[in-house]
């Protein structure tokens, strides 16, 4: 079985702060993704303003925005099927104009749209697909039946595609794009309209590759989805990088530790406004950052007559709504 | 303009699109394989023995041998341009499978001359479960007719390369139905299939030889189904191969405009 299940967490950051050590992250053997100055336009809208970023093996990178930031354009064109208009990018060391079939062969990609082929089954499809990739029938027919059982797919074995659901289609995806054991994975709102069960199979799928060592690209909008997997991850909108940083780090620098939230109310605002407390209003509560609660609480209690009032660890949806603000996106 | 007739770089790949369509025509044979058969024996019955009755001969040819080759023609040039039409169409489109497909080693000219290829196929299996059928009615002789195979093939790549250039540039698949009704349907009836081209006023029968493809297909046919082979074949021959390569370069340069954005 390609997969072993190895205790690797503590292990993989081992080996990974040795990597480091040694090679300092400017090796080219150990960048799997590099970009620069990045950029893709569509006629005159730019959908990809100027970004850069680098991968490193092993892990586990985010690209979170609203819609239409220009995720889904960043990852085609890491995948090699939609050229950029300009700029660097360097996939193994390659570049996608000039080595597309090279790159491809060591890539599994799960796309943001569904499409898997109607005219098989489950099993055809991962048996078709390996085709694609010049893998041995031999190969190919023991890998699939393998990857069915990793996806928890196995009952499914000789199901026509239409008649899954949802999650299953998804999960089915998945298991594509491991058909060619890829140097690189790149997932395109791997969850995406999945209900929670679903969302957390497919979690503990990518958290035991990643545990694997494999290198994973992923977006998605759902931050939790992006707290609980990436190691590091970018914040995009409208085609550019706002911030990149390990989630953790991020929320730390741009929230803070808490957030305090109190119904808001006249007294509310001009108490904390003669307090010099920078709060933001979202509807009816006040959300006040900060790095110790206590105080904040203290002092509104004390003196704003507040009618309810939470304190909550502050999340990347704080870091998020505060980078790309409130409005509503399509 | 001038991308439109750069000469794509195609690898063997493309034979993995051509055998993905095949394992699918496989499975499906029960849909498949009446068509044909049912088809051939419409045509023969509402022709032959219906108009068949009204004239005996043309060309000091009984009718039913007249059109025996006609109906070939015809078979070639309908399966492989319902094939790159609709059939890619809705691979395209509706199923994504071209998506699919590119994110693997695959590149997008290697997946449209697998369609080709694939298309050209569809004819020469048409063309197949037809012959037997006509053999057994002795409308065609052998074993020239056993020819009819390859000239499938030949004929229907350049139907599939025309077909394939219509689904490049149709904004849906309605739109669709305009190829088949002002290109494919006049044709079918105007080339030299049911009446002899030379029964046309001389100005059309020079626009049917210079414009119109399946009459050199059905000019081909006829010679090999009658027999009568005459050194003019070459010509039919020279202008099915120029066409068809034009269309298949033009076709995928014009896919690739449509799926690489
Ligand atoms: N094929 C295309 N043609 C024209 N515009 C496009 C195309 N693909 C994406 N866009 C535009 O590019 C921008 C970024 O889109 P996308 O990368 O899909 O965003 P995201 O995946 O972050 O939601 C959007 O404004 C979108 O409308
Ligand atoms: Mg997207």
């Amino acid at each position: 079985m390609q997969y072993r299940v190895l205790p690797l967490h503590n292990m993989r950051i081992f080996i990974h702060s040795r990597t480091n050590h040694w090679i300092s992250g400017s090796n080219p053997v150990n960048v799997i993704i590099e970009a620069q100055n990045l950029r893709k336009n569509f006629g005159d809208l730019v959908a990809v303003d100027g970004i850069a970023f680098s991968v490193k093996k092993g892990e586990v990178f985010g690209f979170l925005g609203p819609n239409g930031a220009g995720k889904t354009t960043t990852m085609k064109m890491i995948a090699s099927v939609s050229p950029r208009t300009s700029g660097v990018l360097q996939v193994f060391g390659m570049d996608p104009d000039v080595q597309p079939a090279e790159i491809k062969q060591h890539l599994g990609v799960v796309p943001q749209e569904t499409n898997l082929d109607p005219d098989f089954t489950c099993f055809g499809n991962l048996f078709t697909y390996s085709g694609y990739f010049d893998i041995p029938a031999q190969t190919a027919q023991k890998r699939s039946d393998e990857l069915l059982e990793f996806v928890q797919l196995q009952e499914k074995r000789d199901v026509e595609v239409e008649k899954l659901s949802g999650g299953m289609k998804r999960r089915l995806i998945l298991a594509r794009a491991l058909v060619n054991n890829p140097d690189l994975l790149i997932l395109d709102e791997p969850t995406i309209g999945l209900d929670p069960q679903a969302r957390h199979l497919i979690w503990e799928k990518l958290k035991t590759l990643q545990a694997q060592g494999n290198t994973i690209v992923l977006t998605t909008h759902y931050l939790d989805e992006a707290a609980r997997l990436c190691d590091r991850l970018v914040i995009m909108d409208q085609g550019e990088i706002l911030v990149e940083g390990a989630p953790a780090d991020l929320v730390k620098l741009h929230v803070g530790e808490e957030i305090v939230e109190v119904e808001k109310s006249a007294e509310v605002l001009s108490c904390l406004a003669g307090h010099n407390i920078p709060y933001e209003v979202t509807g009816d509560t006040v959300q006040i950052a900060t790095d110790s609660s206590r105080e904040i609480a203290k002092i509104l209690l004390d003196c704003c007559q507040p009618k309810k009032m939470l304190t909550r660890p502050a999340t990347l949806e704080d870091v998020f709504l505060k980078l790309t603000g409130r409005t509503l996106r399509d | 303009m001038a991308h439109l007739f750069s000469l794509p770089p195609i690898s063997s790949r493309a034979g993995r699109v051509w055998h993905r369509n095949l394992v699918v025509f496989v499975r499906t044979w029960k849909v498949n394989f009446f068509p044909p058969l049912v088809d051939a024996l419409l045509y023969l019955f509402a022709i032959g023995l219906g108009i068949g009755t009204y004239i005996k001969e043309v060309d000091g040819v009984p009718y039913i041998n007249f059109i025996a080759p006609a109906i070939l023609a015809i078979s070639v040039m309908n399966s492989a341009f319902f094939e790159c039409t609709y059939g890619s169409y809705v691979r395209m489109y509706y199923q994504k499978s071209f998506d699919a497909m590119i994110a693997t080693p695959l590149s997008i000219e290697d997946v449209i001359a697998g369609e080709l290829l694939w298309g050209a196929t569809r004819s020469v299996l048409y063309v197949a479960i037809m012959l037997p059928v006509l053999v057994a009615f002795s409308v065609i002789s052998l074993p020239l007719s056993l020819l009819a195979l390859p000239l499938a093939f030949l004929g229907g790549l350049m139907f599939a390369a025309i077909a394939m250039c219509f689904t490049a540039i149709t904004p849906g698949i309605d739109t669709l139905n305009y190829p088949m009704f002002l290109f494919i349907t006049p044709m079918m009836l105007f080339s030299g299939t049911f009446f002899p081209l030379s029964l046309l006023p001389e100005a059309f029968q020079y626009i049917a030889l210079a414009l119109l493809p399946l009459t050199h297909i059905v000019a081909i046919m006829r010679m090999f189904t009658l027999p009568a082979l005459s050194w003019i074949i070459l010509l039919h021959l020279a202008w099915i191969a120029a066409v068809t390569i034009i269309f298949c370069v033009i076709s995928i340069n014009l896919m690739k405009k449509r799926l690489i954005v």
